[in-house]
């Protein structure tokens, strides 16, 4: 036997090292992965417990219109849960602000990529990106200081409401979605474009035919994205909804949504109580909303494969 | 209506949203710089808040945010950095792989209201750390993990394979080449994705409200032993941050000069993700001009 | 398997009706020494089988060129060699190298790759220095001094021809360096391990005709220590450069024999109609 015989046989300081390594970002990555199921945990047990301990029936926990849990129904002597009115206010202000923020983000984005490539480039392109990462607060305090004002003296009211809640939700998703938008138009390959207009089609109808169709699926997700982050949104909405457990009547009535009650509630009832019990239920729709976003997004992502 | 004159309008159109998104955007900055950078002093800065009288600072805030930032770095960047190596360098195409991916995706999609519960429940309760900054600095990075482990993945798998081959070939294992010749070379897409989550993390409150907490109790500068509880460093007190100040004031509407303050201390944020953002792209052109040069 | 000793004929005389399917030049006849053989050696992507049947020995000082169609399996068999294809492939059959089979589970595949060294098709500096490109493997499993390491860059920067136009630039970026020049760094880099195999793959495919000479001309000088195994789909670098030549052809060695022989009379007609240019 020679001594490199021997040398291959043996283990050697490679080997020792990567195994090493393997384990220690195998740890770092099941840490993460433990994590999420730790939140599923907890938050799942603490929702369900609204249901399991305190016996509440699913159906009026997310169809009853009235939001009191510190009091109890005389006739079915249940204390009133329905989460309906918060869940309709999630979902207002979700899908309104996301139909009005889709328009301006694909004008805009279109404006970026296809119409004035240099002065998007230039002026919109970094302060899209600067809005991107100001905090939601921020949009919070605006949509307190100029929103909720400007609403109380065109409508009358209080100023707070669904509207407000949109509007500066609306403002928060935009550029978001923009930017997105903007990735995903710039990844249409340049010959479709060129393709089009050899062919005589106007700017528009290249736009319209072309690349607005193989964009779909690109646009969709950054939507849903903006979705998802409109629904999960707390604090910026919370400071303009007015925070009033109410069915919706109106746009421009005081109203709240899951996180604004959540935010609000939390700190004021007692751990495994009812009134503590039915909040995380709202936590736990809250998830369980985040999950459905996801598995749009993963949908419409493996549709645009396929085509 | 022919296909000119529906160009001409489309044209138009999109020419007049692209100018209203400008018009909103620009007026929004606007609005809080006109507003906050007045009011931007050095005492504003440094002094602490004051509840019921005009005049209060936001100097406690301030340190706390940049604290806690500190903090969440440190324990989410070596996470997410193991996290990124196996999933780029180690992981082979499997279900389980993909069951981790979707769970980081989801993670990096639960609303930060929820992220801050689950802190409140298990760190300020279970584990009995109070609102404090500890509590607060683990709920900001679970709240840092998905995104920057992401982006960390993105930075080395722009690393061509040629270099993790190059390695195999003298012998070196995967371990040794990602330390010393993908890592070194990622550095720079490593450092702007890290600044810029800084970013990202420096705002946040709603993951912050139920961990770290909403007072801001009042610190001695001159002690810097991190058990006692009047420290700056103290990882036991709790510790309002600047995000959450505003958040707080505006919902209580107790303070007289709530909207100065505010102003203020939004530009503040604003400012501070200003650079962040400028500076991460800065920093990771010039380490990358520094790796490929001589 | 076939028979070596069928009788030669002209090529003039070549009918392809009588051409062996394969013909295998016999090593094991006492007088040539073995650096490293296969038998039995099989590649499997997933469920497809990119090689099989490529029972073939190198002989040590040698260069032995591995020609053929692109995805005929020559790539494919010399990344098995020092099982670079582990990690993507399942490689069964026995690789004997130095009485031991390597493609075992007992066998450091690190340590082992120190021994049988590769040099790829794109040149691949590491985003380092001229001078740590050289020493970093080196310095990762061994202790050496300042003047140590300095005669091993300087020594190996001379076996690949590239001392004379980098030493005053050392610590320069290796990024810096033209096509050629990089891959005569990456062949340096390869030699300061002391290597007793080198493997290339296409090694200059990627480079200029007077960048490609230029490693051509190191490799016939590093065959006076090396056994030299390399890839390549220009015939004429094959038979400027290899003391033998395997053909290759839909994942089987097909014919194998000195590379006087097999570019002069072939014995398959494949080979025949492959470098003559007849397909491919």
């Amino acid at each position: 036997m020679d001594s490199i015989t021997e040398k291959i046989k043996r283990q050697s300081e490679s080997t020792r090292k990567d195994r090493f390594g393997r384990t220690l970002s195998w740890t770092a990555l099941t840490f993460i992965v433990l994590v999420v199921a730790l939140i599923f945990a907890f938050v799942l047990s603490r929702g369900l417990n609204t249901f399991i301990a305190n016996k509440v029936s699913v159906t009026d926990f997310l169809f009853g219109t009235t939001w009191n849990p510190s009091v109890v129904n005389p006739k079915t002597h249940q204390p009133f849960v329905g989460a309906l009115p918060m869940i309709m206010g999630s979902f207002l202000v979700t899908f309104l602000s996301a139909i009005v923020a889709t328009p301006f983000a694909i004008g805009t984005a279109l404006f970026m990529t296809e119409i004035a490539k240099k002065r998007g480039a230039k002026i919109m392109q970094p302060i899209v990106e600067l809005l991107v990462g100001i905090p939601s607060v921020v949009y919070g305090f605006i949509g307190l200081t100029v929103i909720v004002p400007f609403m109380r003296g065109v409508v009358g009211g209080s100023g707070f409401g669904i509207l407000s809640g949109t509007i500066v939700l609306f403002v928060m998703i935009l550029p978001t979605v923009t930017s997105m938008t903007v990735d995903t138009l710039k990844s249409v390959p340049r010959h479709y474009r060129e393709s089009a207009l050899a062919i005589g089609a106007t700017r528009w109808q290249m736009i319209y035919k072309v690349i607005l169709r193989a964009a779909t699926p690109g646009i969709l997700t950054a939507v849903v994205f903006g979705m998802a982050r409109a629904f999960g949104e707390a604090l910026a909405v919370q400071m303009v909804i007015g925070n009033a457990a109410l069915m919706p009547t109106g746009l421009t009535t005081p109203a709240s949504t899951l996180t604004s009650v959540l935010t609000m509630g939390i700190g004021n009832t007692v751990m495994g109580s009812l009134q503590n019990n039915v909040l995380w239920t709202l936590a736990m729709i809250l998830l369980l909303m985040s999950l459905v976003f996801n598995l749009i997004i993963r949908m419409i992502g493996s549709k645009g494969e396929l085509k | 209506m022919n296909a000119k004159l529906a160009d001409k309008i489309a044209t138009t159109v999109i020419y007049v949203i692209a100018g209203m998104v400008a018009l909103v955007l620009f007026s929004m900055l606007g609005f809080i710089l006109v507003q906050g950078l007045p009011h931007l002093s050095w005492h504003f800065l440094t002094s602490p808040a004051l509840s019921f009288e005009a005049g209060g600072g936001i100097g406690i805030q301030l340190f706390n945010s940049f604290y806690l930032l500190v903090l969440a770095m440190v324990i989410s960047f070596p996470i997410a950095l193991g996290a990124a190596i196996y999933l780029n360098e180690y992981a082979k195409k499997s279900v389980w792989t993909n069951i981790i991916r979707t769970a980081i995706e989801i993670l990096s999609s639960l609303p930060s209201v929820v992220v801050g519960l689950f802190g409140f429940l298990l760190f300020v309760v279970q584990f009995k750390f109070g609102f404090s900054i500890l509590s607060g600095a683990i709920a900001l990075s679970i709240f840092n993990l998905p995104l920057l482990t992401r982006s960390i993945e993105t930075s080395l798998a722009q690393i061509p394979y040629l270099q993790r081959e190059a390695g195999a070939a003298l012998g070196l294992s995967r371990w040794e080449t990602v330390l010393h010749v993908v890592l070194p070379a990622a550095v720079p897409s490593i450092v702007t994705g890290v600044v810029l989550s800084a970013g990202r993390v420096f705002g946040e409150a709603a993951a912050l409200i139920f961990t770290a907490g909403q007072s801001a109790p009042a610190l001695n500068f001159m002690d810097w032993n991190p058990f006692n509880i009047s420290s700056p460093l103290s990882p036991m007190r709790p510790a309002e941050t600047l995000a959450v100040h505003i958040w707080k004031i505006n919902s209580e509407g107790i303070m007289p000069d709530l909207n100065l303050v505010s102003a203020g201390a939004s530009a503040v944020l604003i400012i501070v993700v200003l650079i962040f953002n400028f500076s991460a792209r800065k920093l990771g052109m010039k380490l990358f001009k520094k790796l490929t040069s001589s | 398997m076939t028979n070596p000793n069928i009788d030669l004929k002209p090529l003039s005389e070549f009918i392809v009706d009588e051409a062996p399917e394969r013909y295998i030049y016999d090593m094991n006849s006492g007088k040539h020494e073995v650096a490293i053989a296969t038998k039995g050696l099989q590649v499997r992507y997933g469920d497809k089988l990119a090689l099989s049947e490529g029972d073939l020995s190198f002989e040590r000082y040698k260069i032995t060129s591995l020609i053929g169609a692109s995805g005929s399996g020559k790539s494919t068999f010399l990344r098995s060699l020092n099982r670079m294809n582990d990690d993507v492939a399942t490689v069964s059959g026995k690789i004997m190298y130095r009485g031991l089979d390597i493609n075992s589970a007992d066998i450091d595949v690190y340590e082992m790759r120190r021994h049988i060294g590769m040099v790829f098709q794109r040149p691949n500096p590491f985003a380092k220095s001229i001078y740590d490109n050289i020493t970093f493997a080196l310095t990762q499993r061994g202790r050496y001094t300042k003047e140590q390491l300095d005669e091993i860059v300087e020594t190996s920067l001379k076996q690949a021809a590239l001392w004379d136009q980098v030493k005053d630039e050392l610590n320069k970026s290796a990024l810096a360096l033209s096509g050629g020049q990089a891959q005569r760094l990456v062949i340096a880099r390869a030699l300061a391990l002391k290597p007793d195999i080198l493997l290339l793959d296409e090694p200059s495919s990627a480079l200029d005709p007077i960048s490609s000479a230029q490693v051509e001309d190191t490799l016939l000088e590093l065959k006076k220590d090396y056994t030299i195994i390399i890839v390549t789909h220009n015939m004429q670098q094959a038979a400027r450069i290899s003391d033998y030549t395997a053909f290759f052809h839909m994942g089987r060695a097909i014919e194998y024999d000195l590379t006087r022989k097999i570019f002069t009379r072939p014995k398959v007609a494949l080979t025949n109609d492959y470098i003559s240019g007849n397909f491919g």
